[in-house]
């Protein structure tokens, strides 16, 4: 498998996506400039962490106009995969790749923190290395995490199944104390209807080791790896 | 072709949650503005653009509103004047 990690100015966890993928699932990785076309074949591609474009007017918002992101809405638009991870779930919102938005937290705070993930799906490419139900701790980072959606679109994705990750207790309760942000219905990560990209506010890229304090995010990456090389289409 | 400078507010669509306008309005309250209800805190911008007429301007305008300036999922804008630069 061969990943693309966008580089926007301002992205600041690209060299942590890439230490994932490279260093960690032994796949390659390449760095995808935000001015270039040329997304250089990869099956992959990663919108890491940051505060692309200094998060001007609103977070994601400039990058979704670089050249590098018109590539990756048709690598999209044609089934590719697309993993968003906090500003990049931010990006894929803005460029219209996932519905919704992500607001200032409630708390107006940024939050920096590991949270318990509810796997609400393991029917997607992202995430069938996990169990149904399963909770993990994987870090959240931001301040603007809050995910927002009119009621239609909430609806269509519960509905749907396309809510992924959910913010919960440590027992896997459905919580406002456990809402790191705010986000309507606890939503921490939605898929595309087309299944194709995974949008999620926390970090599963820095859940890789123990040294750094969980491996949550292990499976994460082994799904799309196992998934790609089998050739299932969830 | 004229300069027109042309004024946009940009604020939090009603019914979505706005901590830094609740913020707002609780210190208002406890620096002694009880009359003080809802406050929602938006953006301001000015926008110099070089058109036919004031009509095209602002129609100009509001499409860079829909493109890039307001968030339609989550924001309202307005546009609060067009005048000759």
């Amino acid at each position: 498998m061969k990943a693309g990690i966008v580089r926007f100015p301002g992205s600041n966890c690209d060299e942590d996506a890439f230490h994932a993928v490279a260093d960690l699932l032994g796949q390659e990785a390449v760095y995808l400039w935000h001015k270039d076309r040329d997304l250089q074949g990869v099956d992959l591609v990663i919108l890491p962490g940051g505060f692309s474009y200094g998060d001007y007017l609103r977070a994601g918002a400039i990058a979704r106009f670089s050249p590098i992101m018109q590539e990756v809405v048709q690598h999209a638009k044609r089934g590719g995969l697309v993993l968003g991870i906090c500003n990049g779930f931010q990006i894929a919102c803005e460029a219209g790749l996932l519905p919704g938005a992500l607001l200032r937290n409630n708390s107006l705070r940024f939050v920096s923190a590991p949270v318990s993930l509810r796997v609400e799906s393991i029917a997607t490419r992202f995430t069938s290395q996990y169990h149904l139900g399963q909770v993990i701790s994987v870090p959240v980072a931001h301040g603007d995490g809050r995910y927002t959606a009119d009621g239609d679109t909430l609806a269509r994705l519960e509905g749907e199944g396309h809510v992924v990750f959910r913010y919960v207790t440590p027992e896997g309760e459905v919580s406002d104390s456990a809402n790191p942000n705010g986000s309507l219905r606890n939503i921490a990560g939605i898929i595309s209807a087309g299944g194709n990209v995974l949008g999620m506010m926390p970090h599963p890229e820095r859940a890789m080791e123990t040294a750094l304090g969980s491996t949550d995010g292990l499976p994460l990456f082994q799904s799309i790896l196992e998934n790609m090389l089998g050739g299932i289409q969830a | 072709m004229t300069r027109f400078r042309c004024a946009i507010h940009i604020v939090p669509r009603r019914g979505i949650l706005d901590p830094q306008g609740k913020a707002v309005a609780d210190a208002l309250h406890s620096l002694g503005f009880p009359a003080v209800g809802e406050v929602r805190v938006g953006r301001y911008v000015v926008v110099d653009s070089d058109a036919a007429s004031a009509d095209a301007a602002r129609a100009a305008v509001k499409a860079m509103c829909e493109k890039l300036l307001a968030n339609p999922v989550t924001e309202d804008f307005e546009i609060a004047s067009v005048e000759p630069a």
